[in-house]
Formats: structure tokens, sequence, C-alpha cells
């Protein structure tokens, strides 16, 4: 057994809003450098120079990378030998959300009920998702989500029948209606199989994937690539305004699945994929 | 084609414009956004007076994050307009100018553009910190209460931004997407 304490989660989930909102990963900066050199389009090739520079900008100014600071999303990996002291996890981690968007001058974007839409002005509470696993360490992802994008996701309940050219057909449905309002160019995050919640839940996850990562099924990798490709073809463009760069990348995962469904959600992500990972 | 434009707009100048023209907009232009809407319609409902006057003033669909001290604003990007679709026909028949936003628009606000000789742009969608370097000033002029959503009279440079939707109809994310289209 190996005791964490509440104060570490607190300061790590602090530490990880502020740096995401102000910073990409280096896998997404990678993609954007190449997205610059692929876009045909004068206008679309103008904007990817102008969010590459809003990033440089980001960074050096400390001005969040996009106004919508997103809300929250944790991913935590509690090993199963971890004995966490000092109060309860969650709110460990909604008060490292709280000192985060604070001190991070971040947008404070939750509404406390989704009727009466009052600010909860602390950004809290935060989505957290939980997985106990193997070990004695706590693995936490915080992924601050834009609810440009957000809104435009989408899940599609399809048939067995429909197989892997339905799941190709749902993809391409979200993202093109999606089109500008959900920033692009954007990262698919796509979760194929399980239940109604779990092919949700997957789509999420995909996009904290490293855009580096393959995926370690062999047809997943390749309807990857095929389905960039595709979306890069629909002609959307960086900002909607047309282009060949509407995707910077497409992350899938899978879970089995009943006898009588093939789940399919479909997570969009603007061109600010924050996703961060720290291991205590 | 570039072009600078001064906020509030000029409506001659308005139907100058055309989709796809690249515009720097320099002047006053007001903040509002989910929440201001829904307040401004219920003030409508009341028969009372906006909190400004729409006449030739630009809308910018925007809720900043915080300002760090000595700065005007913090990051400044658009938010999507399809979201405040609802209310924009009737505020663009009281003579609103322009909106700045992202993303698409319904039939209802294109027809009331159009009606209007409106004109609806779009800012790089996830570019606030870039963006917020365009704004000189921000001041809170209603609806303090709504914190990132009050309505801010700001004070822009050379903010720019592209001629989406024109005040003839033309609409720029349906020519340009077909243009790049391959499937």
């Amino acid at each position: 057994m190996r005791t964490i304490t509440t104060q570490e989660v607190t300061k790590s989930i602090k530490e990880m809003c502020i740096e995401a909102n102000y910073a990409l990963s280096q896998d997404m900066e990678a993609v954007f450098q190449a997205a610059v050199q692929k876009e045909e389009s004068p206008l679309g090739k103008k904007i990817l120079n102008q969010l590459e520079e809003n990033l440089n900008i980001a960074r050096q100014d400390k001005i969040p990378i996009c106004q919508d600071t997103g809300m929250a999303v944790v991913f935590m990996e509690v090993g199963q030998e971890v004995h966490i002291e000092g109060g309860s996890l969650a709110d460990a981690v909604n008060q490292g959300v709280r000192e985060g968007y604070a001190e991070g001058y971040l947008r404070k974007s939750v509404v406390s009920d989704p009727i009466d839409r009052i600010n909860t002005k602390d950004n809290t509470p935060a989505v957290i998702h939980y997985e106990i696993v193997n070990g004695d360490k706590l693995s936490i992802t915080v992924a601050p989500k834009g609810f440009g994008s957000e809104n435009m996701s989408r899940v599609f309940m399809l048939k067995p029948a429909d197989g892997i050219e339905g799941v190709k057909e749902a993809i391409l449905t979200a993202v093109r209606e999606a089109g500008p309002n959900a920033c692009p160019p954007m990262v698919v995050g796509a979760g194929i199989g399980g239940t109604f919640e779990k092919c949700a839940l997957m789509a999420k996850h995909a996009l904290t994937r490293d855009l580096k990562a393959q995926s370690p099924i062999p047809y997943i990798r390749d309807l990857e690539q095929e389905m960039l490709e595709k979306i890069n073809r629909l002609g959307i463009g960086p900002g909607g305004l047309g282009g060949t760069v509407t995707a910077l990348a497409v992350n899938i995962e899978t879970y089995p699945t009943h006898i009588a469904g093939l789940p399919v959600a479909v997570n969009i992500c603007c061109h600010v994929n924050r996703h961060i990972h720290r291991v205590i | 084609m570039e072009r600078h434009i001064h906020a509030p707009v000029d409506q001659e100048k308005v139907r100058q414009l055309k989709a796809g023209d690249y515009i720097y907009i320099s002047g006053i232009i007001y903040t509002a956004r989910d929440a201001a809407h829904k307040r401004m319609q219920e003030t409508l409902d009341k028969g009372e007076e906006l909190p400004f006057s729409l006449k030739g003033n630009v809308i910018y669909y925007m809720g900043p994050s915080p300002a760090r001290e000595g700065r005007p604003i913090g990051s400044a990007g658009p938010t999507t307009a399809s979201r405040m679709d609802r209310y924009t026909p009737t505020l663009l028949d009281l003579g609103l100018g322009a909106m700045i936003g992202k993303g698409k628009r319904s039939q209802a606000v294109i027809d009331a553009i159009v009606k209007n000789k409106a004109v609806y742009f779009a800012a790089i969608g996830g570019a606030g910190a870039i963006l917020s370097k365009c704004i000189i000033s921000s001041e809170i002029i209603a609806y303090e209460d709504l914190g990132t959503e009050a309505i801010r009279r700001l004070e822009v440079k050379n903010f720019p931004a592209v001629v989406v939707i024109d005040s003839e109809g033309n609409n720029l994310y349906e020519t340009a997407v077909l243009q790049y289209n391959k499937n």
C-alpha cells in the first residue's frame, strides 16, 4: 500500500489545468507544422500560420490559447494499492481545478445546473472518470474541453449489418455537419463498440492519445488513416473557409459489444486539443 | 480582397463587402453571447431599452478569459454564432449592422441579413491569444453579474475577419467548401 495525499493531487491538477491552457503538447505542435505544408488553399494556409502564431503568443505572453478554457475533463487511473489520505479524491480534484482556473486567469465556463444556468464562478465541478488499475500509482490526464466542438459530437447506434462502411459514414457525417462550427482543423476521437455510454467515453479518451502513437489494432490503424484522408477531401478546411486540412488526426478506440449492436461515438475536438498527463 | 472598415458600420460600406473579403475592423464593437442575448430578448419583450443602441453597431460573439494586470482583456476569440440564431433576426430588424462569430447561420438569419443589408463576419476560432492583441480597451457596460457573458464595449484596431455572409446572402462556407471538396 502506497499513500498519496490529497494535497499532492490538488497541486498536480492545478498545475496541469494551467499548463494545458497555455501550451499544446509536442505531438499537436508537430501535426500543426505538417498541416501548413499540406494545405492547398491560400486563405487556409494564412489561417494555419495565424494559429501557429497564436500558439507562440499564448506561450510567451501567458494568454490562454483559446478563451474557452474548457470544462475540465479528468481521467484518473487509480492503482489498487494506492491509499488516498486527507479527504475525498473528488474534492481534491475540484480544489485543483478551482485553484488552477483562478491562478491561471482561465475562463470560468461552468454553470451549476443545465436549466437554471448560474455560473459556479470557479469552473467546478470537473467531469472525472475513474478507473481502478493494478499497481501503486495514480495516473492523471487532464483534458480541458471546449464546447464549440463538443456541441458537434455525436453518438450513432448502428446495426451490426451496417459494418465498417456504416462506421465510416457515421464519422464522415459527424465531421461534415460540424463543419466550421467545430473550429477546424479538428482532431476526431471515435469510440466503436461497447454500450451507449462506453463508446462516448472511448471517443473522449481517444482524443487524449499521443498523435504519434498508433492504434495497436492493425485494421483500426488503417481505418484511422483512411478516415483522415476522407475527411481532408471534404473541403471544409481551416476555419471552415475551404481547404485540404480539415482534420489533423483521427484517433479510434474499440471495445467488445453486444450481438445486437454497433455503437459509434464521434467526439470532435478543435485544433486546441489540450491534454496533459502526469503520474504520481 | 483586403479591406479596412470602421465600426459602427456604414450601410453603404457594408453593401460593398463581398463574401470572401479579408477585412480589418477598427472602432467600437460590443460583445454578447448566449446569456446576454437571452437577457436582451427579455428586455425587448418587456418593452424596455437595450443597454446599447443597435443602429449600425457590431456584435462580437465572445466571452473573454480574465485579463492579467495591465492588460485590457484575456484571450478573446469568437464563439459559435448559431447559438444566437434564435435572437438574431429581431436584432437585425432593430438595426444591428454586423456580427462577428464563427460557424454556420440559420436560413432565418441569412434572410434577415439580406433584408436589412447587414453582414456576418467570421473571426478565426481558437485564436483568442492573437485576437486579444487587436483589442485596445474593454469596459463592461451591462449584465456584469453574467461574468464572462456580460456585455462589453471594446475598442478594436485592425481586428482581422473574413466576410462569410454578405448583404446579398452569398455564403462563403457553402462556396469555399465546394471548391476544395474532392469526394
